[in-house]
């Protein structure tokens, strides 16, 4: 057991062994470290102005991965190094992302810039090369400018980023990734007493003990939204069992006609995986939330949550999900629609925790199709967000699952149009109405604050059409504005 | 180019001739890029504070309106860590915060008047303990049915200032005369500022009552007015202090005070430093955004889509009290024609007051929603008429003859505009992409594209003429080194490099010698806020001045010394020219001051030619009009609403650019703030009064992917006719503006569904409003 935090922060080991089990890696930089380059413009994960890059060590490979230190629980960077803007430069020759920003006039107010460096500065160690403007909106889809419009922080992007990274972070990389494979001791980490602690348990074995003997604790793993429990409601966590340490939480499994994923595996490690079951999935998980948000998020966390608009839950029931649970010695397993019960409520025991996932992948004959509407493209929460999968035989729909978001307290199936659908030909576009009437009986959505209860109707309705039509042949260049399938089709 | 080039007829002789010019016309980055890319900028909240620095948190009405029946702080009192707590009855002077009509007060008292409303302040060890204080207040209120939108408010019948209009013929007579009609509603959303610095004060004591306080402000002597009042003392025992913004956008005008205020209050009563800072919810909740409007509108037009008479009513909705909407709506009026000629024209207004936080000063003040209006009438008189809404727009242009403005000021230039849309129209190829977009729209069942190209024009200078002053005080010390202090307040716009640039220029002196200092009451008293444009036309000028009283003692001095001729002196290249001799210009300044020449200069200047008679409802408000036009492309999905920009092409006039970089960027960030305003950006208020998008999860302004790859933007060649700074134009607010193309791209794109039929879209153009619009025009199955 080790009783303190310990993480890389320029060049030597910090160590921490008391601090208040839900106090924030902002808070921590700003307040008790003096660091005040990082800003906070939000204190909920929205804005990025507090972006900061940890580097750690993801299946054994060194990453820079950019985090809203606004909603990070400072337990959360134990074994990871901590960089932040004020790191970047040396002495009074700035970072080739920091010179491009200036020399480009990437910066007005400057109040969201070291933000903004932080997330290019993460997108030079790691971007994908040739560098494409794509790759640049994504990295930038969490920060937020309001004064320059961004064309000059894309144009900083590609000056600085285009090339393979050849700063000193990119020299140091063997010697930061030794220190943090000395660093991964397999200890469990327990900081606080009894009554009031941070833990980051090391093994499932210790997680399971952990959370019998604490079924008031509050399980933490990307903290995307528990952190706002903390800024936001002021919730006084006093017991926050952290997952991110738990070994063998945080696997991949690909098996035939199977994919699993351990609760703890962040949303942008599950990107490739689901990208590769469709291309839906993965441009799902490309405006899934903020660069930021899905490496710390994680694929059990936006289940486990139990949100109606988590995007994960309906693409997963339309695919046919299910789950594993274990409390204690004992485990178990559901299918998924069946884990949320009403709204933020979910099947879910004190003391158990969230294990896994696993989604069939698709068989040959099927269709998945799923779309997120938003007020904003990126990094906003679904409107509605539909997910189908559609087994295809001669040219009829055999059967479909048919999954909502935003259409209900809960992410729920459309039975009464999922039965309508049964046998109905694709080339017949009247043949279809029986199934499209029938979600009006299927879902009652609310009126709020993203959308009305008619709008919801309305583009659940209109998604579904759009999904039969793709599924007859339609390409999706006449029917989308984003997200289109045929150069991933044509790849395949 | 232009026929107003102001090279040619520039009498203002000592200005350099343009190929002599160092510093102004360069597109240098901003002066704080390297701090703000580093970290090392200083806001408010990132000043080291003094030791026993304590924070505040502020409580809110939990309802919209009514009366206050208690308000028991006991608990929040005994909360761990709180040091005071503070209400209406700690106020030694007064509590009113109020920019004009003294309507807002410090703290709720007797009444509430909105949702989130000031009731009380907490002051504790951290922010943290203040913050979970501040929940534990027990509020007792006798609540009523709030107004909440335009209808609630008319039909109270209540607003916070008086019914206004003004106009020019019979337009009754002109509609009724006119071979065509129509008329329509058209609702304008509000918007949030969403600067990423979030409203921030820190008060620190001095001795004897003084008081000094860092403000994150847009206007330092309203701070130091509004707390020399709240304290009851007089304004020279305040001093309000700003380095940096982290943005402002007119949220930080008036609404700056109310937090700066809380915090000497706080100080004077600790006797301790005291800062507060907003947390984003309630920042979004307690502060003033841009007005939502109601524009209820008449037009009588010929077959060719010329306007013969046109009566337009703006319903603005307020907020609980005046604030700033005299001048927001006035502003809106004043752009009722945005450039449109209208014979006979009735432009009215009402100034409607509901139970939700008083709207304020937003980029563009009162324009944007003004000149919306008139590009809805533009377009619906093309829809009727079957002409292209460019044709329409040109057909209505300014032009000699059909020259003067609702409210009687001559436009003098309007054949700048004709030429400006023109070029834009052939450099962006817009006929030639209209009719690609009809055949794109002919094979295209679900997915439809849009075109639109509007143009600008927006009026400069304070419509409240006393404002249209500005102050400078420059030093230069004996190793040559330059102090330079004006009013203005840098937000991120560029102001403190444009004004260095002036005065590095003025003295020939590179520009690291002169220093950009923070903005402070202490230096140059009584200033106008940064605000309306105007920051460089009004504090470069003064700074210019002030420099140029230096220059001329330094020049007189070394002609004496040397025994040449005045016009011997030239100051460049960071040294003195003195007929055959070249000294640096410290080891000038050095023998001035052993020679006892003041080195110091307080500069001033006041706005030539405005006057404004608004009972008349006639004048000449602004010096001079600036100019632009832009073009978009969208592509709408009529099965979701959702919308993509595809292309941008922007043509705008800041006549002889200060700084190209800076003015390009004001350019581009207006236009997609502008974009956010009409597409995004949606203001939610439930029947409570409570504002549902508090938040940026909730509130979504443009992120990168919302700007097309293809956005092209190019500054017109011209120069101001008037004699600005330089020959420059204002260019903070007028881009915001260019962004009503993609709105009415977007009605375009609509429109194509059911040629000829009105299209019902309101602002902001959100997925629900398109969709809205598409199925009324059966365009959705």
């Amino acid at each position: 057991m080790r009783r303190a935090i310990r993480f890389l922060r320029r060049g030597g080991i910090v160590e921490i062994d008391e601090a208040p089990p839900a106090v924030t890696l902002l808070d921590w930089l700003r307040l008790r470290e003096g660091s005040c380059g990082t800003k906070e413009g939000c204190a909920e994960g929205d804005c990025g102005a507090c972006t900061v890059v940890l580097r750690r060590l993801r299946e054994g490979r060194l990453v820079a991965e950019p985090v809203n230190s606004c909603i990070t629980l400072l337990g959360q960077i134990d074994g990871t190094e901590l960089v932040t803007v004020e790191d970047l430069a040396e002495g009074a020759a700035l970072h080739p992302v920091q010179a491009a920003m200036v020399a480009l006039h990437g910066s007005q107010c400057g109040f969201c810039t070291p933000g903004i460096v932080m997330s290019l500065f993460a997108l030079y160690q790691d971007a994908p090369r040739p560098l494409t403007r794509r790759a640049i909106t994504d990295a930038l889809a969490g920060n937020l400018c309001r004064c320059t419009g961004y064309r000059p922080i894309v144009d900083a992007a590609f000056a600085a980023c285009a090339e393979p990274a050849a700063d000193r972070f990119a020299a140091g990389r063997e010697a930061v990734a030794t220190r943090l494979a000395a660093l991964a001791d397999g200890q469990d980490l327990f900081v606080g007493t009894a009554e009031r602690f941070f833990a980051a348990p090391a093994s499932e074995e210790a997680l399971a003990a952990l959370c019998l003997d604490h079924p008031d604790a509050t399980l933490v793993a990307g903290s995307t939204d528990v952190g706002l429990w903390v800024t936001k409601a002021l919730t006084d966590l006093r017991k926050v069992i952290h997952l991110g340490r738990v070994a063998g939480l945080d696997r991949v499994v690909e098996e035939e006609g199977a994919l699993t994923f351990g609760a703890t595996v962040p949303l942008a490690r599950a990107l490739p995986h689901l990208a590769a079951v469709d291309p839906d999935l993965g441009e799902l998980m490309r405006r899934f939330g903020s660069p930021q948000v899905r490496v710390t998020g994680t694929v059990g966390g936006n289940i486990a949550n139990g949100s109606p608009i988590g995007d994960l839950a309906p693409a997963f029931i339309a695919l046919g999900g299910t789950l594993a649970l274990r409390r204690g010695g004992e485990a178990r397993r559901l299918a998924l629609e069946d884990f949320f019960l009403d709204y933020r409520k979910q099947d879910r025991q004190p003391g158990e925790y969230l294990r896994s996932v696993t989604i069939p992948t698709l068989a040959p004959g099927d269709v998945f199709r799923a779309f997120k509407v938003t007020k904003r493209f990126d990094e906003d929460i679904s409107a509605v967000m539909g997910a189908f999968r559609f087994r295809l035989e001669a040219g009829r729909v055999a059967s479909a699952r048919l999954a909502y978001g935003g259409m209900a307290g809960i992410p729920k199936r459309a039975l009464r149009a999922e039965a309508a659908l049964a046998g109905v030909p694709l080339a017949d576009e009247t043949a279809w109405e029986p199934a499209l009437a029938a979600l009006e009986a299927d879902f009652a959505p609310l009126s709020d604050h993203r959308a009305s209860a008619g709008y919801r109707r309305t583009v659940a309705r209109n998604l579904l059409r759009k999904a039969l039509m793709e599924a007859a042949g339609r390409a999706t260049r006449e029917t989308r504005l984003v997200g289109h399938r045929e150069m991933s089709d044509a790849a395949e | 180019m232009r026929p107003n080039d102001g090279a040619e007829t520039a009498p203002d002789a000592p200005e350099r001739e343009e190929e002599a010019l160092r510093h102004v016309r360069r597109p240098l980055p901003h002066d704080s890029g390297v701090k703000h890319a580093s970290g090392a900028a200083t806001y408010v909240d990132d000043i080291r504070a003094p030791e026993g620095t304590l924070h505040l948190a502020v409580g809110g009405s939990p309802k919209a309106r009514g009366r206050l029946l208690t308000l028991d702080l006991s608990a929040v009192r005994a909360h761990p860590g709180v040091v005071a707590v503070l209400t209406a009855a700690d106020v030694p002077g007064k509590n009113d915060i109020a920019p004009a009509l003294a309507d807002d007060p410090l703290f709720a008292e007797g009444e509430v008047s909105f949702h989130g409303q000031v009731l009380f302040a907490v002051v504790a060890e951290t922010r943290e303990a203040a913050r979970r204080a501040a929940r534990l207040a027990k509020v007792e209120i006798e609540a009523e049915r709030p107004s909440v939108t335009v209808e609630d408010a008319l039909a109270r019948g209540e607003t916070v200032l008086p019914d206004y209009a003004f106009g020019r013929g019979d337009p009754d007579a002109a509609l009724a005369a006119a071979p065509r009609r129509l008329e329509g509603t058209l609702r304008i959303g509000g918007q949030e500022h969403f600067y990423l610095e979030g409203q921030a004060a820190l008060a620190v004591p001095g001795e004897d009552g003084d008081i000094t306080v860092h403000s994150s402000t847009q206007h330092p002597t309203e701070v130091q007015h509004v707390v020399a009042r709240v304290l009851g003392i007089p304004d020279a025992f305040v001093t309000c202090e700003v380095r940096r913004m982290g943005g402002g956008f007119g949220g930080k005008e008036s609404q700056a005070t109310q937090w700066a205020a809380l915090a000497a209050l706080a100080a004077r009563v600790t006797g301790r430093p005291c800062k507060l800072r907003l947390d984003r919810d309630d920042d979004m909740a307690m502060t003033g955004k841009r007005h939502d409007f109601r524009v209820g509108w008449r037009v009588g037009f010929d077959d060719d889509g010329r306007i013969a008479g046109y009566d337009v009513m703006y319903d603005a909705r307020c907020g609980y009290s005046a604030d700033l909407s005299l001048g927001v709506v006035d502003r809106a009026m004043f752009h009722a024609d945005n450039a449109y000629f209208l014979p006979a024209v009735r432009v009215a207004s009402r100034r409607l007051k509901t139970n939700t936080v008083s709207n304020t000063a937003f980029r563009g003040f009162g324009g944007p929603q003004g000149m919306l209006a008139v590009e809805r009438v533009m377009d619906a008189i093309a829809w009727a008429t079957g002409r292209d809404p460019l044709d329409v727009r040109k057909a209505n242009f300014y032009a000699p003859g059909r020259d003067r403005t609702p409210y009687g000021q001559e436009v003098e230039d309007a054949d700048l505009l004709r030429d400006l849309v023109e070029t834009l129209e052939r450099d962006c190829d817009y006929r030639v992409r209209r009719g690609a977009i009809a055949a794109f729209n002919a094979r295209s069942p679900i997915l439809k594209k849009g075109l639109a190209l509007t143009p600008v024009k927006f009026g400069i200078s304070f419509t409240l003429t006393h404002l249209n002053q500005a102050g400078a005080l420059v030093h230069v010390y004996t190793d040559g080194s330059i102090h330079l202090n004006h009013g203005g307040t840098e937000m991120g716009q560029g102001l403190f490099i444009k004004v260095a640039q002036v005065v590095a220029e003025e003295f020939g002196v590179a520009l690291e010698r002169v220093r950009i200092t923070a903005t402070t009451t202490a230096k140059v008293p009584n200033t106008a806020p940064t605000a309306a444009s105007a920051g460089s036309d009004l504090n470069g000028m003064a700074a210019r001045a002030a420099a140029r009283t230096i220059r001329k003692r330094l020049a007189a001095f070394a002609a004496e010394t040397w025994g040449v001729p005045e016009a011997e002196v030239a100051f460049r290249d960071d040294r003195v020219f003195i007929g055959n001799e070249s000294l640096t210009f410290g080891e000038l300044a050095r023998k001035a001051h052993q020679a006892r020449i003041q080195l110091s200069a307080a500069g001033f200047y006041r706005t030539p030619k405005i006057h404004w008679d608004r009972d008349k409802g006639e004048g000449r408000p602004f010096f001079y009009f600036a100019y632009g036009a832009a073009c978009s492309e969208v592509t709408i999905d009529t099965l979701t609403g959702e919308m993509r920009v595809d292309r941008i092409d922007i043509l705008h006039d800041v006549g002889r650019s200060l700084n190209p970089a800076i003015d390009i960027g004001q350019i581009e960030g207006g236009f997609v703030q502008g974009m956010g305003w009409l597409t995004t950006e949606e203001l939610i208020f439930d029947e409570e009064g409570r504002l549902l998008t508090h938040a940026p999860s909730t509130y979504k302004i443009p992120v990168a992917s919302d700007v097309p790859a293809d956005f092209r933007v190019a500054l017109y060649p011209s120069g101001n006719r008037e004699e600005t700074i330089y020959r420059s134009k204002a260019v903070g607010e007028p881009p915001l503006m260019l962004a009503i193309c993609v709105f009415s791209a977007i009605a375009d794109a609509v429109h194509s569904l059911a040629p000829g039929r009105p299209v019902p879209l309101d602002a902001p153009a959100t997925p629900e409003a398109i969709l809205k619009a598409v199925q009324m025009l059966g365009g959705s199955p």
